[in-house]
């Protein structure tokens, strides 16, 4: 192929350009250091990981790399949360009550603070998304993007400096924090926002970002509640049940599914919106609605079908069976089976329009009850998140 | 249309499919409302006879295993079947086929299409198109016509069509294996008649044969609870409201269990050192399997499920608490065991429960600190000559609540009621004979003279008047006499019938105020006869006797006269094993794999055709382009490859 481009110049071909040559300096350079970072951590930590983390962690050095590399901000990112987080972890100098002494800690990058300061952010980007919608600033709606980066930032550090927290309270209580409603809710926030960001940059369009934000800021609401109301968000160790690598790549995983349909069913807001003639001239058109929409079901729906068996390859070796109809997972099959008939009207139908984007809408229900309802108002095996 | 013909036509329609796909969720959505496999009395209770049988009827309390819900599966199974064999002949096809036969007046009816001149010969043109499409990715043919014209028929991202095959048939393999684990085969033997559930609560070797199940069993999934130190070769698989025995090749015994804590009391970890003993093997095999780490043995996986009591060795030390006893009587048990006590009308039996060492409990009054262990409790029946019982949880060490610390007992009459709390309060030694010994005192109508003479004269001290004092002593002598025969319940009808209404208020504060001073009296003279000379007195010990009064009040509403302290304890635990058989397992998994790479191919794998139809007489190419998935993606990609194309044949 590459012989054949000698021919004749390649500006005048429109040829496409090969992936990796695609890949700039910057490129390489940041997966050389991500790699070796990866290696430095497991030349350090190695003796506490067995085959499956080991893997995790390396294929977590990979995944990031590529993600860098298709997805240009996302490098500057993840450079950004190592910094702060490594910041952060060493000033805290091995000791937990730091966090009161400490200025930094105690005001920008301790585990809570840093998350108060994404609840803050999120709920400030949301609100600058809205005006930069009806006052059609595009300055505006470059502060309202920057305030969500910002956000995303805090919020992964914040559960970064947690992960290293819980390890201060004491070796074996230390875990990834994915384990309580609490946590999972912030991993929520950040990556149904992360999704938008892209798709933002995608479609180059900055007029959904207060619809999407509108459901990370709910999410932002229940994690104030929960900490204010409830007091839930203190690290507490692991039951048995959980003590298990699948749970580094099942929680994640799922979180993928949920944010990309709680995503899907904000565009679908505006989609309904659109087509009943409303802020017709400040969004989108219809097709790019309802082009989004699909894509951010169909994400969500591959990772919410690799994390339901993920989730029950994980039930196989904690509970005996790897599927035991227990309320979570049959709420993840109604879940799995509503975006299966979704996606089937789609693509085999053709089926457009509204009636779809009602559908993404009211999905977004089930997909909360599956979420949130089944932890409030049904027992069962997943009890972990209770209210 | 044959009858045949149409139902296979509806079987394999998507409109069936989606129907099956909501019917099944909707179904679904019942057995996470309804709670599943409860015990069948929960029901009768909840919704009373009628819509019990009628609910019962239906399979609602077992929904995924009822034969109505593996009918819709079947459905589902048929309908995706179906759908795979009416589909996939056409879709391999599309799959190979370029489409190479195409007219210049179909590729004019096209959506997406553009006409291009250009003046380079047809070699060039054809070496430039062909080199466009590798580049991007499409593969082609090329077709010369009987005009001189000719057609390179291209396409790229075929294997979307797998996607399709692969989830589809995913779902099929997916579900075939899940019914090989199910229970289709028992239900079969059900049916005729063969296997009957066994609901009577009989040693498992006393289970007859038609409830048994064999080893040769395909699928299953079984408990057992296995007290250290036992061992055993059969399960129990639960059925509906009674179960099945399931034999296993092999026995097990259980060595140790071990629970770990973290140091806030929540448990860390669940251990048990199993040994196999298989005539198959050597020796035995020894292994510890804990909660996500089971072991499988013979194709059947053990896993730690839970733990209970595996019949504890308990002593306690049994207060008559209505009696003048000031000494308590030994006693010894075990959890699953049944103790007589007594003798005669007043024969009581005590069947003991269950016993746990560790309870986490959060006492703090506003609820907001933090839970800590307080301590073993035990739980356990008291029963009468009359088969009445009721229902006790004695914790054994004092907790400490409101500040003050306190032996706490739970009774219930019957298992819906929630427990109502007696506490009695620990002495300065932290024990309970310093209650007990104020109440046999109190009780004791012989010293209750004793006590108001010496309680009379440190009230009265200032007065010589021995009719004042000896009015002042028979009142005390009244008060006690009503308070040992029903606490101040007793003397609040004291206060109803003898005192006008006005002045009840007032009378009710001067009773309260005489009887806590006996009691102090009462306190010294319980001390005196436990040979404790001088007891030491502080306000700790007036907040006691406050303490002391309202126990003593309680004791006549706790059920039973006696009080079970418990002493000691040598624990055995119990491990609860699960076993299962899942033949099904690894179709399900490779399924599943099958799954996710048809989810990746069908969504991601963009199905794009290409035509480019070379008019060497004219000098012109014509362009076409479709995708069985029209949208925006495909909108800009022809954009693109027009406006490309448009430089690449007009330079």
């Amino acid at each position: 192929m590459a012989t054949k481009q000698n021919r004749t110049p390649a500006n005048i071909n429109n040829d496409p350009v090969p992936f990796f040559s695609q890949l700039g300096w910057q490129d390489w350079l940041y997966a050389i250091v991500l790699m070796a970072s990866t290696i430095f951590a497991y030349a350090k930590y190695s003796q506490f990981m067995d085959i499956y983390e080991t893997t995790f962690l390396f294929g977590a050095g990979i995944v990031f790399s590529v993600l860098g590399w298709c997805w240009k901000p996302f490098r500057l990112l993840l450079v950004g949360i190592a910094a702060l987080s490594l910041f952060s972890i060493n000033l805290y100098q091995g000791d937990l009550e730091s966090v009161n002494r400490v200025f930094f800690l105690k005001f920008l990058i301790g585990s809570q603070t840093a998350v108060m300061w994404m609840n803050v952010l999120f709920v400030l980007a949301m609100l600058t998304y809205w005006f930069a919608l009806f006052a059609r600033s595009a300055f505006t709606g470059k502060v309202a993007t920057s305030l969500t980066w910002a956000a995303v930032l805090m919020g992964f550090v914040g559960l970064m400096v947690r992960w290293y927290e819980s390890y201060l309270i004491a070796p074996d209580v230390g875990h990834i924090p994915l384990s309580n409603l609490y946590e999972v809710f912030i991993l929520f926030c950040l990556i149904t926002s992360l999704m938008y960001l892209y798709y933002e940059q995608r479609y180059a369009t900055k007029q959904l970002g207060g619809f999407v934000l509108l459901v990370v800021s709910a999410a932002v609401g229940f994690i104030l509640w929960y900490t204010f109301s409830r007091h839930a968000n203190g690290i507490q160790p692991l039951v048995p049940a959980l003590q298990s690598y699948w749970m580094k790549i099942h929680v994640p995983a799922n979180f993928v599914g949920y944010g990309a349909f709680s995503l899907a069913a904000m565009v679908a807001s505006a989609y309904l919106l659109v087509n009943k003639g409303i802020l017709v001239s400040r969004l989108p058109s219809t097709d790019v609605l309802d082009d989004l929409m699909y894509k951010a079901i169909s994400v969500g729906f591959a990772f919410f079908t690799i994390a339901t068996i993920l989730g029950a390859v994980w039930a196989a070796e904690a509970w005996g069976g790897y599927w035991s109809w227990d309320a979570k997972e049959t709420w993840a099959l109604i879940v799995w089976l509503n975006y299966a008939a979704w996606l089937h009207l789609r693509l085999v139908k053709g089926l457009r329009g509204p009636m779809l984007a009602w559908w993404a809408l009211i999905g977004l229900l089930v997909t909360t009850f599956a979420f949130l309802g089944v932890n409030m108002f049904l027992s069962g095996l997943h009890s972990y998140g209770t209210l | 249309m044959t009858n045949s013909k149409r139902l296979y036509e509806l079987l394999s329609s998507m409109r069936f499919a989606v129907s099956v796909l909501t019917v099944l969720g909707i179904a679904s959505i019942i057995g996470t409302v309804l709670k599943q496999n409860e015990p069948y009395a929960n029901y009768v209770i909840q919704f009373g006879q009628f819509w019990f049988e009628m609910f019962e009827m239906m399979g609602l309390y077992d929904v995924y295993h009822s034969a109505w819900f593996l009918v819709i599966l079947v459905f589902l199974v048929t309908s995706t079947s179906l759908c795979i064999y009416r589909n996939t002949p056409l879709m391999l096809k599309e799959l190979r086929a370029y489409r190479e036969q195409v007219t210049e007046k179909s590729l004019r009816a096209f959506s997406h299409q553009h006409e291009y001149a250009t003046s380079q010969n047809l070699d060039q043109t054809k070496q430039d198109l062909s080199h466009f499409l590798t580049v991007r990715g499409f593969r082609f043919r090329t077709v010369k016509h009987k005009d001189g014209s000719e057609v390179i028929a291209a396409k790229a991202g075929s294997y979307q069509r797998l996607g399709y095959i692969f989830t589809h048939a995913a779902i099929v393999i997916i579900c075939i294996g899940g019914l090989m684990d199910g229970n289709v085969p028992l239900k079969v033997e059900e049916l005729l008649g063969n296997k009957t559930v066994e609901s009577r609560d009989i040693p498992a070797s006393e289970v007859p044969k038609k409830s048994r199940l064999s080893v040769s069993n395909l699928s299953f999934r079984a408990n057992m609870t296995l007290p250290e130190g036992a061992s055993a070769d059969v399960a129990f698989q639960r059925v509906r409201d009674g179960y099945m025995v399931q034999e296993l090749p092999f026995s097990i015994a259980l060595t140790d269990f071990r629970i770990e804590h973290y140091p806030t009391g929540q448990p860390k970890s669940f251990e048990s050192d199993l040994v196999i003993i298989d005539p198959d093997l050597k020796e035995p095999l020894k292994q510890t399997i804990s909660v996500n780490h089971p072991l499988i043995y013979k194709g059947i996986a053990i896993y730690q499920s839970d733990f209970q009591d595996g019949g504890t060795q308990l002593n306690f030390n049994v207060w008559g608490i209505l009696s003048t006893a000031s000494k308590a009587i030994p006693l010894a048990g075990n959890v699953f065991g049944k103790t007589a006590f007594g003798e005669g009308l007043g024969a009581l039996q005590l069947e003991f429960i269950d016993f746990r060492k560790f309870n986490i409990l959060n006492l703090s009054p506003d609820g907001k600190g933090k839970p800590h262990n307080v301590g073993p409790n035990v739980t356990f029946k008291v029963r009468d000559s009359e088969g009445q019982a009721k229902e006790y949880v004695n914790y054994m060490q004092p907790l400490q609540l409101d500040g003050g610390y306190y032996f706490v007992s739970g009774m219930r009459s019957t298992p819906q009621e929630e427990f109502k709390y007696l506490r009695i309060p620990a002495d300065s030694n932290f024990e309970m004979q310093g209650f007990m010994q104020t109440r046999a005192v109190l009780f004791n109508k012989g010293l209750h003279q004793e006590i108001a003479r010496r309680f009379a004269s440190k009230a009265l001290k200032s007065t010589d008047d021995v009719n004042v004092k000896s009015k002042f002593e028979a009142s005390v002598i009244q008060l006690l006499g009503a308070f040992s025969e029903g606490g101040f319940a007793e003397i609040a009808k004291l206060i109803d019938a003898s005192v006008p209404k006005a002045q009840r208020e007032a009378a009710a504060q001067t009773y309260i105020k005489i009887i806590t001073g006996a009691a102090f009296e009462a306190y010294q003279v319980g001390q005196e006869r436990a040979g404790i000379k001088n007891a030491k007195v502080d306000e700790s010990t007036q907040a006691f006797l406050q303490d002391s009064l309202n126990a003593i009040s309680d004791l006549f509403f706790y059920g039973e006269p006696i009080y079970l302290q418990m002493t000691k304890f040598e624990q055995r635990e119990a491990s609860g094993l699960q076993l299962t058989r899942s033949p099904g397992k690894n179709l399900v998994y490779s399924g599943s794999v099958l799954l996710v790479l048809g989810i990746f191919a069908m969504i991601y794998i963009r199905e794009r055709r290409i035509w480019l139809l070379i008019k060497p007489q004219q000098n012109k190419v014509l362009f076409a382009m479709s995708a069985n998935r029209k949208n925006r993606d495909f909108e800009i990609e022809f954009n693109r490859y027009q406006s490309q194309l448009s430089a690449l044949l007009q330079r």
